[in-house]
């Protein structure tokens, strides 16, 4: 079929397919492949933003074809590194949807305050935002130094990122409307030290965050906690992966704890939807029923 | 495949010129999944600035029974809430609701992205992310129709509507690629022609209406491509 198209548009789209049948067949070979040489599952991911991170993909590492990347990855680890990253990586902000953290404040904080000690996994956290948001609501609120925070993800070298508390200073000047609408007592510059380009949250926001690797698709359940925060993860993937994942937090989750998801994510899909109740809907925080 | 709730209820939305008080009850409630379907056609648009106004206009023209699935992306602010929805559903005859993650598609009603992701189409319900803004857009017009043309193929009709930049061309002149129609607002009747424009230089579509005729278009070309509606 014919189309006119501004030059422009044919040059700047990713990778312009030729057929999509044929694409299909190569991404489940890229998927299938990735699988059995690598063992990194990425089969169940949800699969509209999964074809468009392999499209890209495919464009960054020049390799003109699905078909193209898997054989790259599959003769170059170094290339499948950058794969794994380029599917799985989520930048988010600081204090996304201060709502959710204001609703957190006023109804998850009261509770919290009731145990003498506090363990809160932050699932998928990426390259930390979260967790750090995080951490300062807790020691703004007095209660940081009773709480661990297990952030974990599948990606080593974003954990890596997400350890060293440095992020580009440009994202956090956008981040400090969000983090005064969350109901920040201080000034967000308060909480870290920056030169020209960076800034890194100071150390000892640090102090009570294990940084660990745990792949969603693939790991068993490794403690149980009183929160459990998983926000726009499981958007990526579809939903038999997502009723696994919800329960895997069901069986991380204790009697009274909380489950918080994204702003636009729902539980109603989870097999266990019915042992959970809303503390605050539109912020999707669940508590587990007693 | 999508599975079935145990009870099929009817999904919270906002009924068409529904009350404030009863907007504000409904919200706050958690909705029930609906059971879902496989509709036959699909229909995807766009718009930003003048598009709130232009859509409303659009979907007062449309018949209760539409039958298919109408999704759309407006540009909107980060932190912006449910005012919108109530906007978009004062005049409209079908009811009107904000996309959760893996929400089936259904027929005569119409779903709106919610702010700060984009929306995806997947085969039989939506997907959302959170990738990074496509050309400074999240929600992007682009991957609303690009993935639409992925899913459905010939059975999409697209619909651009007036608009500051020229998100949804890319995602047009696809849609068009793919076999599906692409019905653009017509520029001089629109408030920001900039949107429009862009689409028809993208896919030179034919379709170009202002928006008391679009509706009409509209309703002749979904007979058209999908005359039974599946079950």
């Amino acid at each position: 079929m014919t189309t006119h198209m501004l030059p422009e548009i044919l040059e700047n789209s990713p990778s312009v397919s030729i057929d999509p049948k044929v694409e299909t067949v190569e991404l489940h070979l890229l998927l299938e492949g990735l699988y059995q040489y690598y063992g990194m599952d990425f089969r169940h991911y949800a699969p509209a933003s999964l074809k468009r991170r392999v499209l890209k993909l495919v464009e960054d590492e020049g390799a003109r074809t699905i078909s193209g990347l898997l054989s790259n990855a599959l003769h170059n680890p170094e290339c499948f590194e950058r794969v794994v990253l380029g599917l799985t990586v989520n930048v988010t902000s600081m204090f996304r949807d201060p709502d959710f953290y204001q609703a957190f404040r006023e109804h998850v904080v009261p509770i919290l305050r009731t145990y003498p000690s506090i363990r809160l996994w932050v699932a998928g956290c990426a390259s930390g935002e979260e967790v750090y948001s995080l951490a300062i609501l807790l020691e703004e609120e007095k209660l940081y130094d009773r709480c661990r925070i297990y952030a974990t993800d599948l990606n080593e070298i974003v954990l890596a990122q997400a350890k060293s508390g440095v992020f580009p200073l440009a994202a956090m000047r956008e981040h400090t409307e969000n983090y005064l609408r969350s109901g920040g007592l201080r000034a967000f510059s308060d909480y870290y030290s920056a030169d020209a380009t960076s800034a890194a949250f100071h150390s000892r926001l640090r102090n009570q965050i294990v940084f660990a690797r745990h792949n969603l698709v693939s790991d068993a359940s490794f403690n149980e906690f009183h929160v459990v925060l998983c926000r726009n993860v499981m958007i990526y993937f579809d939903q038999s992966l997502q009723q696994r994942v919800f329960g895997l937090f069901h069986e991380s989750i204790g009697r009274l704890g909380y489950l918080c998801l994204g702003k636009s994510e729902s539980l109603l899909f989870s097999p266990h939807a019915n042992e959970y109740e809303a503390i605050a809907a539109s912020e999707r925080i669940y508590r587990r029923k007693p | 495949m999508n599975r079935r709730p145990k009870k099929a209820r009817n999904s919270v939305s906002i009924p068409a010129s529904a009350s404030s008080r009863a907007l504000d009850s409904i919200l706050a409630e958690e909705r029930t999944w609906p059971s879902s379907e496989c509709p036959g056609a699909i229909v995807v648009a766009g718009g930003s600035r003048g598009g709130v106004a232009a859509l409303q206009q659009l979907l007062s023209s449309l018949p209760p029974d539409f039958p298919a699935p109408f999704a759309v992306v407006l540009h909107r602010d980060r932190t912006s809430d449910h005012v919108l929805l109530r906007v978009i559903g004062r005049q409209s005859s079908l009811p009107v609701e904000e996309v959760t993650d893996k929400l089936p598609l259904q027929s005569g009603r119409v779903f709106v992205a919610p702010a700060d992701y984009h929306l995806l189409i997947e085969e039989g319900h939506f997907a959302l992310s959170v990738d990074p803004p496509v050309r400074w857009s999240r929600p992007s017009i682009d991957l609303l129709f690009e993935s639409a043309a992925d899913a459905y193929g010939p059975n999409v009709i697209g619909i651009v509507l007036s608009g500051a930049n020229d998100d949804g061309a890319r995602g047009a002149a696809r849609i068009s690629q793919c076999g599906g129609r692409i019905a653009i607002q017509d520029p001089s009747t629109a408030e920001c022609p900039i949107m429009p424009r862009a689409a028809l230089a993208a896919t030179q579509s034919s379709h170009v209406h202002p928006l008391d005729q679009l509706g009409v278009w509209l309703a002749q070309e979904l007979i058209r491509v999908n005359p039974t509606p599946q079950p």
